[in-house]
């Protein structure tokens, strides 16, 4: 183990299992991240060397399209990759001072569920079918916490009335199908806060629901992070779920972060051309009647990322350089980064 | 649309190795992956090798498979005769090249009727619904209930002494077959018109005021065959093996016609001194049915990538 | 669940009348004269089958004739055959033996098939995978008959291992070879089935989440991915049941075992339709009351069907 394990106090308890304490703070430290998928066409490159931090009761919004490697961030921090046809060829991540990626797999897999937990997109899918959802819970303080069978149970409908199902006991033997949509998301949400993680990633929580369910979940979402302290990453596309919740912004482009800023400073004042884009393709009431504008193109095949900056194809702000020498994530005001050659021209725009 | 987020796509779409988006259709897509798989080709050519032997078995021998050698009954495979004799002197491989045409005729006869009639069917309880399809569905149960080797049994015992020609007792065989046959590709196809009905499309001809008949034709059969095209041809091979089955039994061909089925039968007895008499017969049988098996899996592949 | 039993015993009703009536008419249909061969060489006497033709009603119309056998058959007499026994007891007494070896191969079938598709599945792609695969593509491909001649001849005669023929006594040691033989077909696709289940499901977001949950990977694979996988394997192994028993014919006869199989076809041989009637009747009930079985218990392993 590198010299990290004595920077961070970690203390064992009695049965073996590793107590995590945060340092300053400090959660998660993600230096330099690579993935990289081995397929048949040849080697994607879905990450590309990502740098990001995240503190205690801190909630850090991850944004981009379909494809720009926010998710397999998140799958890459949980450890629920494939590998193959994955392979992590650089790069840290570390909890409480420890690196995940060179951690044991038995002592990584306490960590998972239990100190770092994820909530997923699609809570039907998600949920295995033929179990009662209350067993699913139920299973994290089984396979965690040794407990019993009616003492989880217990557990479990404690868990599913803090996040507000209706008639908890009557519905802990219910399966996902017998769920609405908002319902079924609330069990994920109850799942993943079972065992008090530290850490909590929301992949697109809400991207499956309605917009009226959408705002429940997200308020339900702030409302235990607050409670409970939890560093909160948020996956999303969805510039206008991230408002609300998040404290800083991390913006995503071809497996890089192209930007990262505070939550008000990037809606004030985008300092990337493709932030820019995303903000003005939200349809804004103050701005009736103009047209709105969408950013042109696709995300570029992962197979063959373009030279220089990813964006440029689909940047109207495009020079040479911009074909040429790949921009590096640079400190351009207090507080914020940006990876564009011209960052200080977007943000005077 | 800017013109480089053009020059994008075009790069990405030659990335993904051809053509992108709706203009390729479910059909063109799975023989592209067709093409590209080894067993396909490997079935194809071997059903193609097998149809051959069956429509002209003089392509491949000159030998007389009706010719008896008696002294060199038995004979293990020589360079006279590739793969020895029978016990009646004749000459396997001769017997095993001409064999290839009950088996065939029955795979292929059995396959087209039982898509015949289980498919219309099928087709006809899902799309008339109510009282029609609980009838059919229920006389679809009463033929199901029967298993297939005994049903073919029982029938072909119902018709004992009748139709003994050549082309007689594989019809039989064919009838019986397809008798108890077609139920599951019935159901197979109810379940997939049903799963069709549905869409945009057939709700779209149906309220332009297509006519049924146009409407099952051009829009609900090609799209929901696909399933029952491929466990037919896997079927294909299970009625060639029935088929060698019941006349494993007594009662489905029957020598002098010459089978596949027939000359295991004979060979069976004196597996412990003349193996050579078993292997051949059985060795073409399992090719064939393998091949069909195959040829139905790699279809199947090919119209559903997350199979592999 | 009560009401949804009680309505497919409603419906199985129509189904048992069709099915044994299409039983009834084709062994009654058989050629011949059934009164032929009951009285040794000589021809039987006027008066002898005068009675035999009244006690079977063989004069009357085919339907009347289905509907006098319904209504003893609703009183459990299943009738006497050529020799004057009771179907009923000979029944008893062969079903015995032949449950034993359709329930000794369904047994192997699903530990066996069960167990390779398991391994072929967590290891797909690897040397385990590819050896599933091509064995199981020979065993379907190569007959039954085949292959429990070579099973006889190879593990019962040459080695010794098991005894070559099953004495009217059938115990469990001499069924053991025959019933795997019966259920070899069935252990090929069981592994097939098991093993596409599995690899599809591994995939499925919910092992995903097992894994997220801090699950051993032994757990997310064995309770979560194969729970799911096992609802369409037992579903088939229930509807196999058929199947088998048809099978047994073929088994039965290879190794001489005293069973139903055997007595159908020794009835169809001898023409005695009492016999063959009966013990097919029995079959194809027996079936029926297991495919409702299975779908009883497809209801409670899969809770996303819906019994009301």
């Amino acid at each position: 183990m590198s010299t990290t394990t004595s920077a961070a106090p970690q203390t064992r308890s009695g049965d073996g299992k590793i107590t995590y304490t945060p340092v300053d703070g400090r959660l998660l430290d993600v230096e330099d991240l690579h993935v990289e998928f081995h397929t048949e066409d040849g080697v994607a490159k879905a990450i590309n060397g990502v740098s990001f931090h995240l503190d205690q009761g801190e909630s850090l919004a991850i944004l981009g399209e379909s494809g720009s490697g926010k998710s397999v961030t998140a799958q890459a921090i949980m450890g629920i990759l494939d590998m193959p046809p994955a392979k992590i060829p650089e790069g840290a991540i570390k909890y409480c001072g420890l690196d995940l990626l060179t951690m044991p797999d038995d002592q990584r897999r306490w960590v998972r569920g239990a100190e770092i937990a994820m909530i997923f997109q699609d809570a039907l899918s998600s949920l295995n079918p033929v179990f009662p959802v209350g067993w699913q819970i139920a299973e994290m303080f089984r396979q965690h916490r040794g407990m019993n069978k009616s003492d989880s149970l217990a557990q479990a409908v404690r868990l599913m009335e803090r996040v507000s199902i209706p008639a908890a006991k009557d519905r802990v033997k219910a399966y996902p199908h017998q769920f609405s949509g908002g319902m079924r998301q609330r069990i994920m949400i109850a799942m993943a806060i079972a065992l008090d993680p530290a850490v909590l990633i929301a992949d697109e929580p809400t991207t499956a629901l309605d917009v009226t369910v959408q705002a429940q979940i997200m308020a339900l979402l702030q409302e235990l992070q607050q409670e409970r302290q939890m560093g909160l990453i948020l996956i999303t596309h969805d510039l206008g779920v991230v408002a609300d919740v998040a404290d800083r912004i991390a913006v995503m482009y071809a497996g890089r972060l192209v930007e990262t800023a505070n939550v008000y400073d990037l809606y004030a004042k985008p300092a990337h051309p493709y932030t820019r884009g995303l903000l003005e393709s939200i349809p804004r009431l103050d701005q009736k009647g103009q047209t709105l504008a969408a950013i042109g193109g696709l995300p570029p095949n992962l197979l063959r990322i373009p030279p220089g900056c990813a964006f440029n194809p689909r940047c109207r702000m495009a020079q040479d350089i911009c074909r040429t020498d790949r921009p590096e994530l640079r400190e351009v005001a207090p507080g914020r980064k940006s990876a564009c050659h011209f960052a200080e021209e977007v943000l005077d725009a | 649309m800017s013109e480089s987020a053009v020059l994008v796509e075009g790069a990405e779409a030659q990335a993904a190795g051809g053509d992108v988006g709706d203009a390729r259709s479910l059909g063109a897509d799975a023989w592209r992956s067709l093409r590209k798989s080894p067993f396909f080709w490997v079935s194809a050519v071997l059903i193609l090798i097998f149809l051959l032997m069956a429509i002209w078995p003089s392509l491949f021998t000159s030998t007389d498979p009706t010719k008896a050698v008696l002294k060199e009954a038995r004979s293990r495979p020589s360079d006279a005769a590739w793969f020895g004799r029978d016990i009646q002197g004749y000459d396997i491989y001769a017997r095993v090249i001409y064999g290839a045409r009950a088996s065939i005729l029955v795979g292929v006869l059995t396959t087209v009727f039982t898509v015949l009639l289980g498919g219309a069917i099928g087709t006809l309880a899902a799309y008339a619904g109510g009282w029609v399809d609980s009838l059919v569905s229920r006389i679809t149960d009463i033929f199901f209930a029967i298993p297939l080797l005994l049903g073919a049994i029982l029938f072909m015992a119902a018709l004992s002494g009748t139709m003994t020609g050549y082309f007689g007792v594989i019809f039989k065989v064919v009838m019986a077959l397809t008798l108890l046959g077609w139920p599951s590709l019935a159901r197979l196809m109810r379940s997939s018109v049903l799963q069709v009905l549905p869409n945009d499309y057939v709700q779209a001809a149906r309220a332009l005021g297509a006519s049924p008949w146009r409407i099952i034709r051009s829009h609900i059969i090609p799209n929901a065959m696909g399933p029952m095209i491929v466990v037919s041809t896997i079927n294909l091979g299970a009625y060639i093996a029935a088929e060698a089955t019941l006349s494993f039994l007594g009662i489905g061909l029957t020598p002098p016609v010459i089978s596949w089925g027939v000359s295991i039968n004979d060979a069976i007895v004196g597996l412990r001194t003349t193996p050579h008499m078993l292997l051949f017969p059985s060795l073409f049988l399992s090719i064939t049915v393998l091949a069909f098996i195959m040829l139905g899996d790699a279809i199947r592949d090919a119209f559903d990538p997350k199979s592999r | 669940m009560g009401k949804y039993i009680v309505r497919r015993l409603l419906q199985m009703i129509p189904v048992i009348i069709g099915t044994t009536f299409l039983i009834f008419y084709m062994v009654f249909a058989m050629p011949g004269d059934p009164t032929a061969g009951k009285c040794g060489e000589r021809p039987c006497s006027a008066a002898y089958i005068q009675k035999y033709r009244a006690e079977h009603n063989l004069d009357d119309p085919l339907p009347i004739q289905y509907g006098k056998y319904v209504a003893k058959l609703a009183q459990g007499d299943l009738g006497t055959n050529q020799y004057g026994v009771k179907v009923k007891d000979d029944l008893q007494k062969r079903y015995l033996v032949t449950g034993k070896l359709a329930l000794m191969a369904i047994a192997v079938e699903v530990v066996v098939g069960i167990l390779a598709g398991i391994l072929a599945g967590i290891r797909k792609g690897k040397f385990v995978d590819n050896l599933v695969l091509v064995s199981t593509l020979f065993v379907i491909s190569i007959p039954v008959f085949v292959i429990g001649a070579l099973a006889q001849y190879f593990i019962g005669v040459r080695t010794g291992l098991f005894p070559v023929t099953v004495s009217s006594k059938a115990t469990f040691y001499e069924l053991t070879m025959p019933a795997l033989v019966l259920g070899s077909l069935s252990i090929a696709y069981v592994a097939r089935l098991t093993r596409t289940n599995l690899v599809e499901n591994l995939r499925a977001d919910y092992v995903r989440t097992a894994i997220a949950k801090g699950l051993s990977r032994r757990r997310a694979v064995g309770l979560h991915a194969l729970r799911n996988s096992m609802i369409p394997v037992i579903t088939f192994v229930g509807f196999d049941f058929g199947a088998l028993l048809g099978g047994a014919i073929v088994t039965e006869r290879i190794f001489n075992i005293q069973g139903v199989g055997g007595y159908i076809f020794r009835g169809i041989q001898m023409r005695d339709g009492v016999a063959v009637v009966g013990a097919v009747t029995a079959l194809v009930i027996i079936y029926l009351f297991v495919n409702l079985l299975v779908d009883i218990l497809y209801g409670v392993l899969d809770p996303r069907i819906s019994h009301e």
